[in-house]
Parts: C-alpha cells; sequence; structure tokens
C-alpha cells in the first residue's frame, strides 16, 4: 500500500509541473499590453517601461518563468496587479465562500441522489423508477445558468410572502452584520499563518455563525446558500443517482445476496447491509470526479446569485488580464483537483483490495 | 454460460462477403431496440426539422425590430390559446428589443446543433489522432501524449475554456475552438484504450505478418474496429459541448448579440427573469431539450453497443 501510495505521488509531480506551465503560458498568451489595460491606453511609454520592469515582464521568458517557480516554492502567489493586494488574501476572501457552496451542492447531491438510486434499483422497473430515472435524465440536461434563474424566480417571485421564499442574491440579507472570528477571538494583532486559517473558516459564513452562536446569521446564511447549492448540485445528483442505482442492480444480481436471501435476512437487512457497501465502490469515482464540474458550475451560480466567490474572482481576472490573480486561482483550484483525484484514487485502493497493487 | 462461443470480432464479420449491409442493419436494429435511443432520437429529428426549416416556420425575421408597430417585452400570445384575436400572435412573445423571440429560438436549434457538431467533431478527430498515435506507438510518445492529456483534465473545463476564449478573444468560433480543446483528452483517453485492446488480438498481428503497413493497420483495421466507444463518447460529447458554449455565450464570451443563440438569448435577458420570465424559460427549455436528446441517444447507443454495458 505504502509503494503504491508512493507511486501515485511520483506520477502526480510531472502533471502538476504542467499544470503550473499550462497556467503561466495561458496567462502570457491572453492578447494585449498588460500595462496599457491597467493603467489605461493613454499610459506614456515611460510609465509602461516602469511598469513592465517593476513586474519582470522586461525579462525573457525563461526568467520570468524561472522567478515564477522560485516564488511558488516560497509559497509566495504574487500580487494583484490592478488592486495590489496578495493573490493570498484574495483567495482567503474568495475561496471559503466558494468551498461552502460546493460542499452544501456535494451533500445535497449525494444524499438524495443515493437515496433516489438505491429506491429506483430496489423497485427497479417500477413506476417509481422509470420516473426518478427520466427526472435524473432531464437533471443532466438542464444548464447550470437556466435552473439557478428559474429557481431564483420561483422562489423569490412566485412564492414571495410564502413561508417558502428564497432570497435570489448575495450571502446575507443587507443590515445584517456578520463578525470576523479573528474580532471575536481577540486576534486582530495576530498575523502568523494561524489567522489566516481562522480569517478562512470565518469567512465560511455558516460556519462563522455556528462557531460565534450567531443563530440568526447562520440560518440567513443558509438561507442564501439553498437556491445556489441545488443549481449547483443538480446535476451531479442526476448523475450520482444514474450510478447508484446501476452499481446497486448489478450487485443486487450477484450470488452472495441470493445467499443472503437465502438464510432468510429481509429485502431492506439484504440492501442496506449486504448490497450497498459493495455498490457505493463506483460512487468514490463519480463523487470524487463531479468536483471538478461543480468548480465549473461555480463559475455559473455565482455570476447568477451574485456570490463573491472563487469563480466569479477567477472569471473576472481572466476578462480583465490580471495574470497573478488568473496563475494563482487556477493553480490553486488545479492542485486542489489532483490532490481530490490522489484521494479518490487511494480510498479506491483501500476499499476494493484487488485495485491494490501487491 | 453454456456454451461459450469465442468472442468473433467484427473486422471478421466484415470481410464475410454480402455481410456488410446486414451488419449496419443489425446494429441500427439493436439501437431502435434501446427506449432512450428511440425516445432521443425523435426529438432530435424534431430539433433537425426546426433547424433545417427554421427560414420557413418561423413568422418573423430572428433579428428584425417590430417595434414600430408593437411594444417590447409583450408576453406570449397564442391565439388558440384564448389569447384576443385583435392582439398579433406570438407564441414566445417579444424580447427587450421587440424581436420575435419564437423565430429566434427556432434559429438558436441551427445554431446549437451546427456548434455541437462541429466542436466535437473536432475534438473527435484531433483526441482520435492522439489516441491512435499514443496507443499504437507506446513508450515515450505515449507517455507524453497522455501526460499533457492529464494535465488538459486537471482543469475544470469551463474554466480553462474561459481562459483559451480570453486569449483568443471572444466570439462564437472561439468558444467552439475552447471548448473542442477542452474535450480533446476524453476522446483521446478513449481512442488510446480501445487501440490497446484491440492491438494484440490476432487478425492485427495476422495483418501484420501479411506485410500490412503501419498506415494501413492503423486506419484500415485498429481504426474501424476501435470506433464503438468513440461515436458512444461523442454523442454524450455533443451534449456536453452544446451545453458548455451556450455558458459560454450567456457569460458574454461566445455568440455576440444580435445572434440568436440560446445561451446568449438567456445571458442578455437574464434580468428580466422577474419581469418577463418567458425570455428565459423558452430558450432554456429549448436548451435543455436539445442536451436531453442527445443523453438519451448516447444512453441508446452505448446500450446497443457495448453489450458489456447492458443493463
Amino acid at each position: 500500500m505504502t509503494r503504491y501510495i508512493v507511486r501515485r505521488l511520483l506520477i502526480t509531480i510531472p502533471v502538476l509541473f504542467g499544470v503550473i506551465l499550462l497556467v503561466f503560458i495561458v496567462g502570457r498568451l491572453l492578447p494585449g499590453d498588460p500595462c496599457r489595460i491597467l493603467l489605461g491606453e493613454r499610459a506614456s511609454d515611460a510609465v509602461c517601461a516602469d511598469f513592465n520592469h517593476r513586474f519582470g515582464f522586461d525579462r525573457p521568458v525563461v526568467d520570468q518563468f524561472t522567478a515564477y517557480l522560485g516564488a511558488l516554492a516560497q509559497g509566495d502567489l504574487g500580487s494583484s496587479f490592478r488592486t495590489s493586494r496578495p493573490v493570498a488574501t484574495l483567495l482567503i476572501e474568495r475561496l471559503p465562500m466558494t468551498l461552502e457552496l460546493s460542499i452544501y451542492a456535494l451533500l445535497f447531491a449525494t444524499t438524495v441522489g443515493i437515496l433516489l438510486g438505491v429506491i429506483s434499483a430496489y423497485k427497479r422497473n417500477s413506476a417509481i423508477d422509470v420516473l426518478t430515472m427520466a427526472g435524473a435524465n432531464l437533471g443532466v440536461s438542464i444548464p447550470v445558468f437556466v435552473l439557478g434563474l428559474l429557481l431564483a424566480s420561483v422562489f423569490a417571485l412566485v412564492l414571495k410572502g410564502t413561508p417558502f421564499s428564497l432570497p435570489p442574491s448575495g450571502r446575507l440579507t443587507p443590515g445584517l452584520e456578520i463578525v470576523p472570528l479573528a474580532t471575536r477571538w481577540g486576534m486582530v494583532n495576530d498575523h502568523g499563518p494561524l489567522r489566516a486559517v481562522v480569517d478562512f473558516v470565518s469567512n465560511m459564513y455558516t460556519v462563522n455563525g455556528l462557531l460565534s452562536a450567531q443563530w440568526n446569521v447562520f440560518i440567513d446564511a443558509i438561507r442564501h446558500l439553498i437556491l445556489p447549492a441545488v443549481a449547483l448540485g443538480t446535476i451531479p445528483l442526476a448523475i450520482i443517482a444514474r450510478i447508484t442505482r446501476s452499481s446497486l442492480v448489478d450487485v443486487l444480481g450477484l450470488d452472495y445476496i441470493r445467499t443472503a436471501r437465502a438464510k432468510g435476512l429481509g429485502d431492506r437487512a439484504v440492501v442496506r447491509r449486504h448490497a450497498l457497501p459493495n455498490a457505493m465502490l463506483p460512487l468514490v469515482t463519480i463523487v470524487g470526479l463531479q468536483i471538478g464540474g461543480l468548480l465549473s458550475g461555480a463559475v455559473l451560480t455565482e455570476t447568477i446569485f451574485v456570490l463573491p466567490g472563487v469563480g466569479l474572482a477567477t472569471y473576472d481576472a481572466i476578462t480583465s488580464h490580471d495574470f497573478a490573480v488568473i496563475q494563482g486561482f487556477t493553480l490553486v483550484i488545479a492542485i486542489g483537483f489532483l490532490f481530490i483525484n490522489l484521494i479518490v484514487d487511494l480510498s479506491y485502493a483501500y476499499l476494493d483490495p484487488r485495485i491494490r497493487p501487491a | 454460460m453454456t456454451t461459450a462461443a469465442a468472442p468473433v470480432p467484427l473486422g471478421v464479420e466484415v470481410a464475410r462477403p454480402g455481410r456488410q449491409a446486414n451488419l449496419w442493419r443489425d446494429t441500427l436494429r439493436n439501437v431502435l431496440r434501446q427506449r432512450n435511443a428511440r425516445v432521443g432520437l425523435t426529438i432530435l429529428g424534431i430539433l433537425l426539422m426546426a433547424a433545417v426549416f427554421a427560414d420557413v416556420l418561423s413568422p418573423y425575421d430572428p433579428d428584425q425590430t417590430l417595434l414600430g408597430t408593437e411594444k417590447r417585452l409583450t408576453p406570449p400570445c397564442i391565439h388558440l390559446l384564448g389569447c384576443p384575436a385583435d392582439r398579433v400572435e406570438h407564441p414566445f412573445g417579444l424580447d427587450a428589443n421587440g424581436r420575435d423571440e419564437f423565430s429566434r429560438v427556432l434559429h438558436g436549434a441551427r445554431i446549437s446543433l451546427q456548434v455541437g457538431f462541429i466542436t466535437v467533431g473536432f475534438a473527435i478527430v484531433l483526441g482520435m489522432l492522439l489516441g491512435l498515435v499514443a496507443g499504437y506507438a507506446g513508450g515515450w510518445t505515449e507517455t507524453l501524449i497522455m501526460r499533457v492529456m492529464d494535465v488538459l483534465l486537471v482543469f475544470p473545463a469551463l474554466l480553462l475554456a474561459i481562459a483559451i476564449v480570453a486569449a483568443l478573444g471572444p466570439g462564437l468560433i472561439n468558444a467552439q475552438l475552447a471548448i473542442g480543446i477542452v474535450a480533446i483528452p476524453v476522446y483521446a483517453r478513449v481512442m488510446r484504450a480501445s487501440v490497446l485492446s484491440v492491438r494484440e488480438t490476432d487478425f492485427v498481428t495476422a495483418s501484420r505478418a501479411l506485410g500490412e503497413s503501419a498506415f494501413g493497420l492503423i486506419f484500415r483495421r485498429i481504426l474501424p474496429n476501435a470506433l464503438t466507444p468513440i461515436i458512444v463518447a461523442g454523442t454524450l460529447g455533443i451534449a456536453g459541448a452544446v451545453l458548455d458554449i451556450a455558458a459560454l455565450s450567456f457569460l458574454g464570451l461566445g455568440a455576440q448579440p444580435p445572434l440568436a443563440e440560446w445561451g446568449s438569448m438567456i445571458g442578455q435577458d437574464r434580468n428580466y427573469v422577474f419581469t418577463a420570465p418567458y425570455l428565459i424559460w423558452f430558450p432554456g427549455f429549448a436548451l435543455a431539450l436539445t442536451v436531453f436528446g442527445f443523453n438519451l441517444l448516447g444512453d441508446g447507443l452505448r446500450d446497443a453497443l457495448d453489450p458489456r454495458l447492458n443493463r
């Protein structure tokens, strides 16, 4: 097992290098002079020369790349050209929002998806099964942005005034204050890594509300996240439901299930204790794969529900040619994705001994 | 599992005289036996008709503003469903520029179908070539190609596409190119896996022994036998490509107004979601229906063509 983990980690290294290189190249390929884009068309040549020198654009590309690698090795992601703020700080502000949204979306997708899949497999070829699977097929076909707008119009307009109405945009109702955890815990003057972690957690509003017992903030933040999470989670939900069903149907046809039935176990016990654990294997891979898709969806969801997350920030950075931010954000996203794939592969090897190399 | 007949490679079937037509007919019959495929084909057939005859079917020019005579953002009006006869009929209403939404949605079918086929076609051709070379050559060539594909797969597809479009400049063609590039690794992987499984079969070894060139081996022996998974992946891929290009257009990076493309129409009119929601509903429904059709057809094809996956 250890050898497998080490080998799997070693494979990740060249891919990681490729990711860094690609991010760097795409950043340089963006058309237009960064100086003129940021400082305006009428910036003088002298000003631009100074600008290019300051950010190292006047040096050969290879030098720029090695300098970039060197800074990365020290954990320095650079600073935004537009706002001069460190990319790491921007990440601490933006990433928690997206993480929070993705977690709720994934939670919604896996619980409801597995439930629907199990019911479908258990009652296969019944009306419920056909309906659920048709629904799942429809679910993968609805674009995130259409579903998002649809949900917003139903829950914020049609159901307005009823207890089911939900806010269509933002993270908190205007007027509601959220106190950063650092302030609450008297860490304002602390600037170490611990402070960064606390700020990161603090920017996940539901967690913040929970930790500091601000229940009105917690509930308000949750209410603001329901529609985006449902919009973002629907496609993964449909995929998970389909995989759960087909995997469980396969397992239910196996001999050991027949044996379990033969010794007199009830249907429910057979499914829950014997079939489900084995049917869950393919799900690990699928759920892992969905996380990459979630980030693509997050760009759209954050646009529609006006949520200041990392998806929207990356989109803004790309369209405004803020190289450092693009590089930093995509790199962190890609590394996160690599890491998730690694965990998926390892957990798969852990769960299924046949994959484990001798 | 009684009489375990040896699996007959497809190529052997084709070689028998007079069998080729039957092979295709059998395949078609297998596909049509799948309910998913039948429903998918029906939906896509209707959409294809809408796309081909969009000019005949649509009552107005999709780009023509009717502002001189009518008010913008007029809600849908269908006489058959009780709309007063003195009002002009607009089944899907008028958009913010006073254009007939029905005509625009119809013309959108043309763009979305075209865009889906072209994008996936581009990705398949390049992906297949890379996968063929990687699978056939092996060694360093394979490692290099497949690692580059891994790198591309690490990025969330839409973010990578946004970055490529930002580099090339917004527009429908560049959006297609971006989505196409992002999709290449999928086909390269599928193709390589097929090549690896076909490469060592007896009929390929036999062809090589008979002196067939590498080119002939790849294109006459290996490629035809590796096509099935590509067709399945491609059909499902069109669904994804249509969605992604609509998403780019929604963000303003793909099709540019006034072109009647569904994603771009929804993006343009998204601020009217509370006042004129039909401007979101109709193109959104058309988009979902197209994707639904390709998804169903892809599922049906997979069940029909790949018996191992039959459930």
